[in-house]
């Protein structure tokens, strides 16, 4: 479930939301689901198989567990329960509380705190769909593969030729015959079962660019013993960049499966990743962030110097900002040498020297601190640090700085 | 001694009443740039700065005025909009700065641009802008960049990236080394000029002696570039690439800076280049120097 596939190159982010959600939108815009109802307590979960044994006459439900990581399956996260709505209550108390472990997690796993209930169909077929921003052609792509429910980076390495891609024009939209011609490469070729999966994959494309997407992942889509198309599992990721026009996104944010650290800096306009060494990093915009972090470990990954976390405080940032960036290391036990690098362009050097004073002022400087400022008013942000007393090794070059770093946290 | 922009360009500045565009129409003037109209729907009639008229329309600003190229200063919600009103004005360059628009938008504004058969090139979005260095009346400022660090030169530098652009340039500057013309493509993954379209126009101006190319990771224009400078450049390039220690799957940043499906790695990159006979600086603080060196060789 690992997406997007390596032969295409998808745009980054972002915004994740769960498979119940992902699967609301996809009923709202057509696109065929299993009946389920969401649970976060054994009661919940068990009321739910009841009512879905009830109404769909099957003799299976499903326990989904939901967490923001693809690889569920294998880390014990799907379970079916074929013996009623007390073994649904029965996988639902081991589910509950579990940190479920995937490729995706990382080896702490995610707490599960909710689950999917949903009706179980009569698979025939497991198939693989796709939509995805592909940023080298500039369109949207969608994909096939009559491989689905398998790792499908791991199709599109060994056997590429068994996924189908095809490009949409914005200005027309996914043709008709764009849909076929998929449709007959996952061997779809009877007529009601065509006629289904063109417009499942019509009502797709609609919500990938109303809903503002950047991926949609169906897999596997299955065809059902029955002849219908349906989306057995679902993943949708947002841009966040549309957030201005979509207000109900707010209530699809789960914060627990959020960075806390990451969190707290996104709500104060910063642009922040939690890394594994112990350089702390403060930098303004995006590409020299990474540099400076790419420069640290050029001159320290072989004295097991690393940059601690990526943080960018942007162009535009105001003095409490920067307060609040720069405690954000202060306060990181991780941290044993700060490298403040700053090349003002919007950015002034004394708003940047003016917000480190205050934050050392509140929480104290208790490891070394190197600083490389040129720019815009380069002059003041100097003498602004020169009479705050502060500890500070003053550098003149972004690799004076990083070499002066690294022997900082090596003595 | 430029490519795209100079002292023929007349600018019209879209979003000039705002607080990003007001800034910036006054650091532009101060640098030189011949801003000749603003654009604020609804604010037509006004002057911002008691000598630039403003207009409703980008078509009138164009009647008016003779503009030429365009700055967008305009907030996301309305930046896709404003760039095709000043496709569809007929510029023949527009810079968005604007960051944080859709792609779903900028997919059709790519759409678009397209069917303009190179009539009008657009820069951005989400990038520092365009700058030819040069004293008042030569030079041509159109963006974010601070003007004060640049000085007239023979030097390229194209780059997806804001404030390593300045580093490279500082480095260039510091050493004696001018520029001909500095483009920040932009990080967005959909946008308009990418390396190959400055890489062609640096190769074909007389006073581009050499370039430096300023990459990261994510996407596969870098890729692009090598290829390029393999088959059809004779000037000398050197080349930068962000991100070699950045972990897979998270976002630097820039909504470009991904590595994805474990494609777009710096080192992919750094490779390609090296192999098109590009020289890749060891680190960012190598910029400048490692051009001087092949400049020289």
């Amino acid at each position: 479930m690992r997406s997007p596939p390596a032969h295409v190159l998808a745009c980054g982010r972002r915004m994740k939301i769960h498979e119940y959600q992902a699967k609301q939108i996809f009923a709202r815009y057509g696109v065929p689901v299993p009946r389920g109802y969401l649970a976060t307590t054994p009661d919940e979960a068990e009321t739910a198989a009841r009512k879905l044994l009830q109404e769909t006459g099957q003799g299976a439900v499903v326990v989904k567990a939901q967490i923001h990581a693809g690889g569920r399956g294998k880390g014990g996260g799907v379970k079916v329960a074929k013996r009623g709505a007390a073994e649904a209550r029965d996988l639902s108390e081991k589910m509950l509380g579990m940190r479920l472990v995937t490729h995706q997690t990382g080896p702490d796993g995610q707490k599960v705190r909710r689950l999917y209930i949903e009706q179980g169909l009569d698979i025939e077929r497991e198939m693989y769909l796709g939509a995805l921003v592909d940023r080298d052609r500039r369109r949207i792509a969608v994909m096939a593969s009559t491989e689905g429910g398998v790792d499908i980076e791991k199709v599109a390495a060994e056997t590429p030729a068994k996924i189908q891609t095809l490009h949409v024009d914005p200005a027309v939209g996914l043709a008709g015959y764009q849909a076929r011609a998929l449709a007959f490469g996952l061997g779809l070729g009877g007529k009601t079962t065509l006629a289904k999966f063109v417009k499942a994959l019509g009502a797709l494309y609609e919500l990938f660019t109303r809903e503002d997407c950047t991926l949609c992942e169906i897999n596997p889509l299955v065809l059902t013993a029955a002849g219908e198309i349906v989306a057995l599992d679902a993943k949708v990721t947002l841009d966040d960049s549309a957030e201005f026009r979509h207000p109900e996104w707010r209530s699809l944010e789960d914060v627990d499966e959020e960075d806390p650290v990451e969190l707290e800096a996104r709500s104060a306009g910063l642009n922040y990743v939690s890394l594994d060494g112990n350089v702390g990093c403060l930098v303004n915009g995006a590409g020299l962030a990474m540099a400076t972090m790419d420069i640290i470990k050029h001159f320290g990954e072989s004295r097991g110097v690393a940059p601690a976390n990526f943080l960018d405080v942007g162009g535009g940032a105001n003095q409490e900002q920067v307060t609040k960036a720069f405690k954000m290391i202060l306060k990181s036990p991780k941290v044993r040498a700060i490298f403040v690098n700053i090349f003002g362009g919007i950015m002034k050097c004394d708003v940047i020297a003016n917000g480190i004073v205050a934050a050392a002022k509140e929480i104290g400087l208790k490891v070394p601190l190197v600083v490389r400022l040129e720019g815009t008013n380069v002059e003041l942000g100097r003498k602004i640090l020169g009479e705050s007393n502060l500890a500070i090794q003053a550098a003149s070059t972004m690799a004076d700085g990083a070499q002066k770093v690294v022997s900082a946290v090596v003595v | 001694m430029s490519i795209l922009v100079g002292k023929n360009t007349r600018l019209v500045v879209q979003g000039i009443t705002g607080s990003a565009g007001a800034f910036h129409a006054k650091q532009m003037i101060e640098y030189g740039t011949r801003v000749v109209s603003g654009v604020t729907p609804g604010r037509g009639g006004e002057t911002f700065e008691g000598t630039v008229p403003v207009f409703d329309t980008v078509a009138e600003a164009v009647r008016a005025t003779g503009a030429n190229a365009s700055c967008i200063f305009v907030p996301p919600p309305g930046a896709a909009d404003a760039i095709l009103e000043a496709f569809d004005a007929g510029l023949e360059l527009v810079v968005c700065i604007t960051e944080g628009i859709p792609v779903i938008d900028m997919l059709k504004v790519r759409r678009v641009l397209e069917g303009l058969s190179g009539r009008t090139r657009l820069i951005g979005p989400n990038c520092p802008g365009i700058i030819t260095p040069g004293t008042k009346g030569e030079g041509c400022k159109i963006g974010i960049m601070p003007g004060h660090i640049h000085r007239s030169g023979n030097v390229g530098v194209v780059s997806r990236s804001g404030t390593l652009t300045y580093e490279a340039v500082g480095q260039l500057t510091a050493r004696g080394i001018g520029q001909s013309t500095c483009i920040g493509i932009g990080g967005d993954p959909v946008g308009g000029m990418d390396f190959v379209d400055a890489l062609e126009l640096f190769e074909r101006d007389p006073d581009t002696h050499g370039v430096i190319l300023i990459g990261e990771i994510g996407g596969a224009a870098e890729e692009r570039a090598a290829r390029f400078i393999r088959e059809r450049m004779s000037k000398p390039v050197a080349a930068f690439i962000a991100g070699a220690t950045a972990p897979a799957g998270k976002r630097m940043g820039h909504a470009g800076a991904i590595i994805a499906g474990g494609k777009g790695t710096a080192a992919e990159k750094i490779a390609a280049l090296e192999a098109a006979g590009a020289r890749v600086a060891p680190t960012p603080s190598d910029m400048a120097s490692t051009l001087e060196a092949i400049m020289k060789s």
